[in-house]
């Protein structure tokens, strides 16, 4: 499945996900997330950052079609590196948004 | 963003119903037909029904997890359904269908989910003696046995209501209270009384897996109070017309959510998509309750003046949002009004706001009956029998379902506070009517179905 990480089943998903990273803004926030995601070659597609109801977010959305890490081993080394980087980073499936907030 | 078609604010939005405002799924209940697995040996039956069972759901647990972690959205329960028991126990035998119940108990166990349905009869016009043997059963099974839920079903609005079998359901729920006393009566909680049972209702106590579904299916059970009230803070003074479309939006993308993850679910455990039950369903953690919504719609304190028209209204809006939102809807479709699960509910029955009688008034317009309310434990089973009685005419009469689940707590009297821990919260108990229902009861027959037109 090429659109799928490493050893996940189909469930006609897209193989995109969004990172969410909210926290204090510092120096070295987006390159200590995004070597994470570069070692499990994963592709950063467009990536954003705002003040959103009081709080510095950025958005990344990344490609996981070519990952060599399965969904939950790199959401287990992101939640590592948002320990040391004192922020919350959340990764989900595209979906989750495109079908709560788009008809 | 470029790539992106939602905004950073519609993001931050979805977080935000997960982490501060209790959105999840509430379940994901597998239905499993065990019509294949009859057998006239006692043994070879409850290992064919537990071999089936660890069969199809075998991966549930671990796919549950999975996209709890993928989507960002909690899947609180993983439920299990099966063919109701009385139509596959095949044989009045001794300790047959106790045998049956601690398979299903064993399977429970095994696949790690926490309830499992279907430990049923449908007696509406009448009783087979496998059925009378399985209503006989409940208080044994339900004291032996952790996981397994039973239901009845007394009367459809095509068949009218059997009052014997009212009439027994009342002593056995008696009988099971008394059989786990030493739990609180816990066993009651266990066991759910209905009038126009569906067929593909994932919540617990009630789900079993009707007879016109297909081997296996996946229906999901969202939930959502919290969101719905946040959303309704958000809108402010604002009058009913505006107040409907903030629920029917907010129902919109809670069902969305459960559609997105039941049919991930489905396509990963290999198992046909089936319903999403649009319900809005409480838990004890504050926020999380439909008495809440209704005193924020206005009402000082649910219960009072007012309380049944609030939730006609969320429940119709949630209805209205929800099936927009999903190409399958199902299961029991409705707000639910549990008294013990509920913090908001809990508050007005420790004060008297809510009694008993409000609680059948509001019944009449959501889902789905008088649930998980304590009464004190020498109420007298005709009491309960009419308790039935009242609620499944309302189901009838609407064309809906309705259901009862009391515990009357041994030792318990008005004001006492019964826990049942965890999800199913705890409840103060509260008073029934004294007058006797005993020579009503007593009657016995059926009240026959009513008429389809001249319907005021």
């Amino acid at each position: 499945m090429p659109s799928q990480p490493k050893g996940e089943s189909s469930a006609s998903l897209s193989g995109r996900a969004i990172i969410t990273i909210i926290g204090s803004d510092r120096v070295g926030i987006i390159a200590g997330i995004a070597s994470v995601i570069a070692e499990a070659n994963v592709n950063i597609l467009d990536i954003s950052q705002s003040v959103i109801r009081e709080f510095f977010t950025m958005i990344m959305m990344v490609d996981l079609s070519g990952a060599t890490l399965t969904f939950d081993e790199l959401n287990a080394l992101l939640a590592g590196k948002a320990g040391e980087l004192a922020v919350r980073v959340e990764m989900q499936r595209e979906e989750i948004f495109k079908t709560m907030h788009r008809i | 963003m470029r790539q992106l078609n939602f905004s950073g604010e519609e993001i931050l939005e979805t977080i935000s119903m997960v982490r501060t405002e209790q959105l999840d799924i509430r379940t994901i209940t597998v239905g499993i037909s065990l019509f294949d697995c009859v057998s006239d040996e006692t043994q070879a039956l409850c290992e064919n029904v537990f071999r089936k069972i660890t069969r199809v759901a075998r991966d549930l647990h671990r796919v549950s997890s999975e996209l709890t972690r993928e989507f960002g959205i909690p899947i609180v329960n993983n439920r299990i359904a099966v063919t109701p028991i009385s139509l596959i126990a095949g044989k009045v035998g001794q300790d047959r269908l106790l045998a049956l119940a601690k398979t299903l108990d064993r399977a429970a166990l095994e696949l790690k989910v926490d309830f499992i349905g279907g430990f049923s009869a449908h007696v509406e016009k009448g009783m087979t003696p496998i059925e009378a043997e399985l209503l006989a059963t409940l208080p044994e099974a339900l004291a032996a046995t952790g996981r397994v839920c039973a239901s009845v079903n007394v009367g459809t609005t095509r068949a009218g209501l059997n009052m014997d079998a009212i009439a027994e359901m009342g002593r056995i729920v008696k009988r099971t209270a008394a059989a786990t006393a030493a739990n609180n009566s816990i066993g009651c909680a266990k066991l759910v009384v209905f009038c126009n049972a569906v067929e593909d209702n994932p919540f617990m106590a009630g789900a079993f897996h009707g007879t016109s579904e297909a081997d296996s299916t996946i229906n999901v059970g969202v939930s959502g109070p919290g969101v719905v009230l946040r959303a309704i803070q958000a809108a402010g003074n604002v009058d009913f017309g505006a107040l409907t479309a903030v629920i029917r939006r907010t129902a919109f993308k809670i069902t969305r959510a459960g559609e997105l993850i039941g049919r991930a679910a489905a396509a990963r455990l290999g198992i046909p998509f089936g319903i999403v039950d649009l319900s809005l369903a409480p838990t004890p953690a504050e926020g999380d309750s439909i008495a809440r919504i209704l005193e924020e719609i206005g009402v000082d304190r649910v219960g009072t003046h007012g309380s049944t028209a609030a939730l006609a209204m969320l429940n119709d809006a949630v209805k209205k949002g929800g099936a927009m939102a999903s190409s399958y809807v199902g299961g029991l479709s409705g707000a639910f009004i549990p008294v013990s699960e509920d913090a908001g509910m809990i508050e007005a029955a420790a004060r008297g706001t809510i009694t008993i009688d409000k609680l059948e008034a509001m019944s009449s317009v959501c889902s789905v009956g008088l649930d998980m309310i304590a009464i004190p434990g020498d109420t007298p089973a005709e009491t309960i029998s009419a308790i039935i009685a009242d609620e499944a005419a309302i189901g009838m009469i609407n064309k809906k379902t309705t259901a009862v689940r009391l515990i009357p707590a041994v030792g318990k009297k008005v004001g006492d506070n019964v826990d049942f821990g965890g999800l199913l919260g705890h409840a103060p108990v509260l008073a029934v009517h004294s007058d006797s229902s005993a020579r009503f009861i007593a009657r016995g027959g059926r009240i026959p179905a009513p008429l389809q037109a001249l319907i005021n």
